[in-house]
């Protein structure tokens, strides 16, 4: 059952999963990252190293390690899990929202980081100038920091995507390999080799490896046109 | 109308106290030493630093005392910081329209082509910051600050990023601004050479506290203050075009104690005109000399003497009623017998005519 591109039905199921948990992952991010990097950039607060320490985490920790106490805090038994019970819900375990969930943490320092140096990089300087010009606490968000976040932004972005993309010990902890809800491309792989079909795992590692290395490509790229317009 | 000033704040080793009040017109240059807090006092002023329980009041309007700070963004000010800080991500126009689209139509009061045209803009709108030399950012900076229909435009040593031909390029700018808006400005400077070139009025700081206030042909004469101790201390003088000396080229500029006759400049009769003279271009002499090379003498009395240097004195005279410097050596004073109310003749080696 191949399709004209030589990918297994399986295997389109999992790439379409991927994008779709790296999609959402990614826009949450940016949604709770853009506050958070925020805060970080700006506060003098004793807790910023705190918050610096956590976010920074996923980077050093084994994905196993954070995978595992998220299957435990989400599973049937954990906090969570419970809590969602009792209001009728479902354990998040072994879901895709799991999934959504556990990647959101895994990648958070891929979103923060960047944008945190974008924010900082910027200084205080512009925003007094657009609060000398009128310009309310929000307005000088949207209007001044934003655009000039941009390749921060970018960044941010691709990194949260491609990391999501590839991300495996996270997913394998709380998400299983359920085909077609869970099961995503690194699994995919993992199993085409565990049964020694090498010719997919080539097909699909490929694809993973070119895909992300244009992606990298496309923001370095960006990033280096618009320094050399704009500095 | 006046803008009243009382602002205190603590930066652990460095205390503000400034309580002042100047004229809501014309030129005030805010002068002293580098680290005396001029900057932090501006910032002050535009809300920029919080300071408890300070006053201020421009014209009437209430924009800090006991229980009220307006943030920065509800103050109508207009500042331009050392360097021009233009927004990156915008255009030239992008930047001028920045603060001109957030105030309401209704209370603007400048044009925006009247603002371009007077900071010379019109050719460069469409260009980005990174593009521009230094003068021209400065020149832009000003220009966004204008267009945010200011109550007081405050500018926080805008040229001293600036070489020396980018200096020369924003001043006549500076002067042209001074003379066609009606919005005081608040004007930060350690350079003695563009306070006399644009200012009216004069607070001199030293650590944190306003030391002087007033106009700034009196502050500059005064020889208890460090202006008149300077190298370079110097007398302005306000005064009025009579005529031309065509055979000659010369120019005739009266002031309360005489006519000065200078090079000459391409003005009408009747056009006010500010002098410039170092205080070591006057010469002293208890005679009217004749057969001198030296065209404008006048009558003058001795008010005060200051001993501002080794071998030096720095003499406070009254031609007519203006306060004039001179510096001369302490031998000298001592052959005339120098002392308040001893009449003499000034004698003016070299002017500069500021229009």
């Amino acid at each position: 059952m191949a399709s004209p591109e030589g990918l297994s039905a399986t295997d389109l199921s999992a790439l379409w999963v991927t994008l779709k948990l790296a999609s959402l992952t990614t826009v949450l991010l940016l949604l709770f990252g853009t506050p958070l990097a925020w805060w970080l950039a700006h506060s003098r607060s004793r807790l910023k190293p705190v918050l610096e320490s956590l976010v920074a985490l996923p980077l050093v920790l084994p994905p196993t390690v954070l995978g595992f106490y998220l299957l435990v805090v989400l599973g049937p038994q954990g906090p969570v899990g419970r809590l969602l019970q009792s209001f009728g819900g479902q354990p998040l375990a072994f879901t895709f929202a799991g999934l959504v969930v556990g990647s959101t943490l895994y990648s958070l320092p891929f979103v923060v980081q960047p944008l945190q140096a974008a924010f900082t990089a910027i200084g205080r300087r512009p925003l007094e100038v657009a609060a000398t010009l009128r310009a309310s606490p929000m307005d000088r968000f949207f209007s001044v920091a934003l655009p000039m976040a941009r390749p921060g932004f970018l960044t941010a972005t691709v990194l949260g995507f491609a990391h999501t993309v590839g991300e495996f010990g996270v997913v394998l902890m709380i998400g299983g390999n359920i085909p077609g809800r869970t099961r995503v491309l690194s699994i995919a792989i993992y199993d085409h080799v565990e049964a020694l079909e090498y010719g997919h795992a080539h097909r699909l590692a490929a694809a993973l490896l070119l895909s992300s290395f244009l992606m990298l490509l496309v923001v370095y790229g960006l990033n280096r046109r618009r320094g050399a317009i704009r500095r | 109308m006046n803008i009243e000033a009382r602002l205190a704040l603590d930066r652990g080793e460095f205390r503000l106290e400034a309580t002042f009040s100047m004229p809501a017109e014309g030129v005030t240059a805010l002068f002293g030493p580098s680290g005396c807090g001029k900057t932090t006092l501006l910032r002050a002023f535009a809300g920029l630093e919080a300071c408890p329980g300070g006053y201020l009041a421009i014209a009437g309007e209430r924009w800090q005392d006991e229980r009220l700070s307006l943030p920065p963004h509800r103050r109508a000010i207009g500042y331009v910081f050392q360097e021009a800080d233009l927004f990156p991500h915008l255009s030239v126009r992008g930047n001028l329209e920045y603060g001109w689209r957030r105030v309401e139509r209704s209370r603007r009061r400048v044009d925006f082509d009247q603002v371009v045209a007077l900071m010379g803009l019109a050719s460069i709108l469409n260009r980005f910051p990174d593009g521009l030399s230094g003068g021209e950012r400065q020149r832009v900076a000003i220009a966004r600050a204008l267009l945010s229909s200011p109550r007081l435009l405050l500018m926080d040593e805008p040229l001293a990023a600036l070489d020396a031909a980018s200096k020369a390029e924003i001043l006549p700018f500076l002067e042209r601004l001074h003379g066609e808006l009606k919005i005081p400005l608040l004007y930060v400077s350690h350079a003695a050479d563009e306070v006399a070139r644009l200012a009216d009025h004069l607070l001199l700081m030293d650590r944190g506290r306003i030391v002087a206030a007033g106009a700034v042909a009196d502050l500059l004469t005064r020889v208890d203050l460090p202006l008149a101790r300077r190298q370079d201390a110097e007398t302005l003088i306000e005064a009025r075009v009579a005529g031309h000396d065509r055979e000659f080229g010369l120019t005739h500029v009266d002031f309360p104690g005489g006519r000065f006759i200078v090079s000459g400049r391409d003005l009408p009769a009747g056009a006010p005109v500010r002098l410039r003279i170092l205080a070591r271009d006057v010469s002293l002499t208890l005679e009217r000399q004749s057969g001198t090379s030296i065209l404008n003498i006048f009558p003058a009395t001795v008010e005060e003497l200051a001993t501002t240097g080794p071998a030096q004195v720095t003499v406070r005279l009254s031609a007519g009623g203006v306060p004039v410097l001179s510096r001369i050596t302490r031998r000298s004073a001592a052959l005339l017998g120098l002392e308040p109310g001893k009449a003499l003749y000034i004698q003016v080696k070299s002017v500069a005519l500021l229009a």
